[in-house]
Order: C-alpha cells, then structure tokens, then sequence
C-alpha cells in the first residue's frame, strides 16, 4: 500500500471518530423525541408546558410541568445569587492576588469540589443543612427551595471559578501594564480593566454555571423537597424538572403517558440547557480575544 | 489617597474570604463525611454483600459495580476521545465542519446527566434491547465522560511543542508515524491524568445509572455484561431516600459516601499530583 493512501485512510479514520460527539448528540435528540413526542397526541404542547397541575399518577392524569419548570428556575437563581460572586472572587483571587504556592492549593480544592459526587452533596444537604435550616427557621421541613440552592451552589461554583480564571488570565499583559503605569492601584486596575476585559468570558462562566445547576439532578431529588406545586416563600419545597424525571421513572410503566411525559420534560430540559450553551459558545465565539489590537 | 487604598484592602479581603468560604465548604463536607463513615469502615464492610435487607453487611457489589461501570465507561470513550482529539489538533482546519464538530462537544458537554440517562433508556436499554445491565450503564457513561476526555487530551496534544512536530516532518516521517511515535509518547501522560479525572466523574454519577444499569440489590454478582449491579452513588441514594429503614441504615449510608468520596477524590488526587510533577519535570 502506498505511503499517502495509507495517510489518507488514517485520516478518514479520526475524521469519522471525531465525529462520534456530534452522532451522540443527534442520536440524544432522535430519542429524547422519539420517546416524548406521542404524548403530545394525548395534551396539547402548550398544555404541557403552561399546565399548573402535575399529577402524571391521577385518572385522568394531568401532565402540566409549569411547577417543575419553576422549580428548576427558581432553585437555578438563588444558588447563582452564591455561586455567581463566589465563583468569580475566587478567580480573581487566583489569577491576580493569590501568592504562587497558594494559587496552585486553591486551584486544586476547586477541581476536587468539582469531582465531588453529586450524590454525596445531596446526602450532605439531607443529614446536615436540613436539620439546621429546621432548627434555626422552625420549618416543617428543610428539604427546601434554599437548601438545595446552597447545595447547587457548591456545584456550580468549580465551573463558574475555572472558567472564569481561563478569561482573567487570557487579559493582555499589557492592559495591566499600561494601567499601573497610569498609576492605578491594583484594585482599581482589576476592577476597572481586568474584569471589564475578561467580562465575555465570565459571562460564558456564568452561563455554563446556570446550566449545570439547572440539569443538575441529585442534588433536586434529595434536598428540593420533591412538591410539585409552585412555591410562595423561599422556604417552601419544590420539585425541579431533571429530579421529577430520575424519582418518577422507574414508576411509571414503559409506554405509558406518564413515560412519554417524563420524556417531554426531558426534551424541555435538554432545549433550556442547550439555549445556555449556544450563548455561552456564541459569547466566547463573538468576543474572542485575538490579540491586545482587538479590544 | 488613603481612600483608594483602603478600599482595596476591603477588596482583597472579601476576594480572600470568598477562596476561603470555598475551600471551606470542601474541607467540611470531606471532614463530616470522615468523622461520620470511619468508624463503620471495617474490611467486613468492603468485602461482604448486605444483609437483612439491607440493614447490615457490607457493600462489595456495589463497590464492584461501580468499578465495572467506570472500567467499561473508560475503555470505550477513551481511544474515542484521543482519536477525536488528534483529530482537532493536527489534522482539522479551520472551517464549517470543525466548527459543527467543536460545538457538537461543547453541546454534549452541556448535557444534563439525566438526559444521559434518558437517552441511554430510549437507546441501549428499549431500542437496542440491551435491557437494564453493565453494558447500557458503561455505554451511557462513556457518552457522558467523552468531552472530558476530548478537552484534556487536546489540551496535552496542544502542550507539545511545534518544533517536534516539524522535527520529524523534516526528517521525512509521514504525518501518521509522527503522531504515532512522536506527538502521542510526549502527550500521553498529560493525557492520562486528564482522563483520570474523567474517571472519578463516571464513578460519581447516578442519574445515568439509575435507568440504564443500576439494581436496588443484586443477590448474586454479575456474571456478565447483561446482568444488572448495584453501584456505589445509586446505593447511598436509594439507603438515604427510600425504604423503611432511613434512619437505621445511616451508619452504612455514611459508610458508602465515605468510599465513594474515597475513591473519587483519591484517583483525582494522584491525577493532580502526577500532573503537579510532570509540569515540574517538563524540560522544553
């Protein structure tokens, strides 16, 4: 076999395995639809995703997801509203205060928080920040909305705090330079240059942030507190969409309306989660620093 | 003056507490779930099945399902991975069809793992009739932990230096023999501490499991790639969430969180400091 055939069927080899990622993807969507879609000869789209009452067990069932939908957002907010200015300070901290040897220590602490398993945090929010958040409020329960916002948190901290970092350190050096020799402390050269400069990447950490809070599925099973009806206080219990799939699945009969429906939310999950990552890969896309000329 | 300057005294200390509050809340949880599961760890524990129904014993399948699902996991999506990451870094141009293939990654990515797991039901277990087992659980796995994968060995491939590449071009290697004998020696232990963290992720995970593989209680082990396991992360959520014997189990729920964290953090552990040494020894 000649030397350049033997080169270009390698390369048509990797070619079609680099492939895999985006056959996965589609295959995720040809199944999320082909399992979700025939409920929709049972409820009308919009039904599904404005209905108020979930009761996929009734007869006749009802299979509206807007309390789950809620759920999934409202948790998704309150732990950004931690997550968010933690993640970044951090960042900050590594990428422009913290001494060398520190850095790589917190550098480290992050990626293990982001390697511990979610199952663990939901166990952790069930034995520890239940009870104390009952003890302190005197709740019925502490299998609630800030609960699991606080777990989600620790969970979307590592990706908002690594990405962000990615930004900061990708700032021209010379931005810097050029800011301290205009005689700006260090403070104001990070808050009024550095983080202006980094912001699309941020911005692209705080999306993914989101994102991984809302899909994230332990976490809203074991500490959400599992009520499928739309909230009135903070301390109230919610059922977020990914924890209604994984507690109702392995109830509901294969083929069933109440199968198909857990499919749809599925398919309402994935799309939200997608609409984050096409943003996030649109932002890092649009304002991708080339070089100190481009800003 | 002194106003600029104290404000940014301020500033530094809430960016310190904040990495503090982090490193915090990882050093509570690892201590609370050591202080608690230590004492229920004995080699009984990780040897024997469990026994009356689940209240005492040990959790040996479990902690052989995990390992079988984590083994199958890796084994499939990491020569995908690094074929897909060689792929970008040294044959891909520029254009619309990297472009379709970098966002297929980063949406993958983006997945949420109980998506994984639907999609892992509606294709191994229901269309494929694979059924509930080891290997729609590992297949379901690997579809999770490819980007992972694919980010960490491009990455290593990107740290290898231009020079070697045009080194052995200009010696008259073939692009394949280059990549075989040259770019992949220099980039495969940065590649395998990548993936290793992968690993922990698969270990880690229940949601994709919990449809695709995972059983409340086996009575025998698995005998092969269609029986189903019990796994690690699926027992510490089922022994804390269902079931009459919540409370009474605790001390075994403990026990299973500690091995768990255990494993997952110690493989991403050596992964940190193999990769610390590498960066040290790095001589170009």
């Amino acid at each position: 076999m000649s030397r350049h055939l033997k080169e270009t069927i390698i390369k048509g080899i990797f070619t079609a395995f680099a492939f895999a990622s985006v056959l996965i993807l589609a295959l995720i969507v040809v199944f999320l639809f082909r399992e979700g879609i025939p409920l929709f000869r049972e409820v009308s789209a919009m039904d599904f995703i404005f209905g108020k009452e979930w009761y996929p067990t009734y007869d006749p069932p009802s299979y509206g997801i807007w309390p789950l939908i809620i759920g999934s957002v409202i948790v998704t907010i309150f732990s950004c509203l931690l997550a968010v200015p933690l993640g970044v300070l951090s960042a900050v901290y590594i990428s422009e205060i913290a001494p060398a040897s520190v850095k790589d220590v917190v550098k480290s602490i992050i990626e293990l928080l982001a390697g511990l398993p979610s199952v663990v945090l939901g166990f952790f929010g069930m034995v520890v920040v239940a009870p104390f958040l009952q003890e302190t409020f005197d709740l019925p329960t502490g299998l609630n909305i800030v609960n699991a916002s606080v777990i989600l948190a620790i969970m979307a901290i590592p990706t908002i705090s690594s990405i962000s970092e990615d930004a900061l350190y990708a700032v021209p050096r010379e931005f810097k330079e050029a800011s301290y020799a205009l005689g700006a402390t260090k403070y104001e050269t990070i808050a009024k240059v550095i983080v202006p400069a980094a912001l699309s990447g941020i911005s692209t950490a705080v999306i993914l942030g989101m994102a991984r809070a809302i899909g994230e599925t332990m976490v809203g099973l074991m500490v959400a507190g599992g009520a499928a009806a739309i909230p009135e206080s903070i301390f109230d219990s919610v059922r977020p969409m990914p924890a209604s799939i994984a507690a109702e699945m392995g109830e509901a009969p294969f083929g069933s309306g109440h199968y198909h429906a857990l499919f749809a939310t599925g398919i309402v999950l994935f799309c939200m989660t997608l609409i984050f990552n096409i943003i996030a890969d649109y932002i890092s896309q649009k304002f991708k620093e080339t070089g100190s000329a481009t800003l | 003056m002194k106003w600029r300057y104290f404000r940014q005294h301020m500033f530094f200390a809430v960016v310190r507490l904040s990495a503090l509050l982090i490193a915090m809340a990882l050093g509570g949880i690892i201590v609370y779930i050591v202080v608690n599961g230590i004492s229920v760890i004995s080699w009984d524990f990780i040897t024997l099945p469990p026994t009356d129904s689940m209240t005492k014993g040990g959790i040996m399948p479990a902690i052989l399902g995990t390992l079988y699902l984590t083994i199958g996991a890796i084994a499939v999506a990491l020569p995908l991975g690094v074929v897909s990451a060689i792929y970008l870094t040294e044959y891909a141009k520029q254009g619309k069809f990297i472009r379709l293939i970098r966002t297929g990654i980063n949406c993958l990515a983006g997945v949420p793992s109980v998506v994984f797991g639907l999609f892992g039901l509606g294709f191994f277990v229901v269309y494929l009739h694979f059924g509930s087992c080891i290997l729609s659980g590992a297949l379901t796995l690997a579809a999770l932990i490819l980007p992972t994968i694919i980010g960490a060995s491009e990455e290593a491939l990107k740290a290898v230096p231009q020079m070697f590449r045009e080194a052995s071009l200009a010696l008259g290697v073939s692009k394949w023999q280059t990549i075989y004998k040259i770019i992949l020696p220099t980039a495969l232990p940065g590649i395998l501490t990548g993936s290793i963290l992968g690993i922990g992720r698969a270990a880690g995970e229940t949601a994709p499991i919990m449809f695709t593989a995972a059983a409340f209680f086996t009575a025998k082990l698995p005998g092969s790639i269609f029986d189903e396991v019990m796994a690690l992360p699926y027992h510490i959520y089922v022994l804390a969430t269902a079931g009459t014997h919540i409370e009474q189990t605790r001390p075994i729920q403990y026990g299973t969180a500690l091995v768990l964290v255990g494993l997952v953090l110690g493989v991403d552990i050596i992964a940190i400091v193999i990769r610390g040494y590498m960066r040290k020894k790095k001589r170009w």
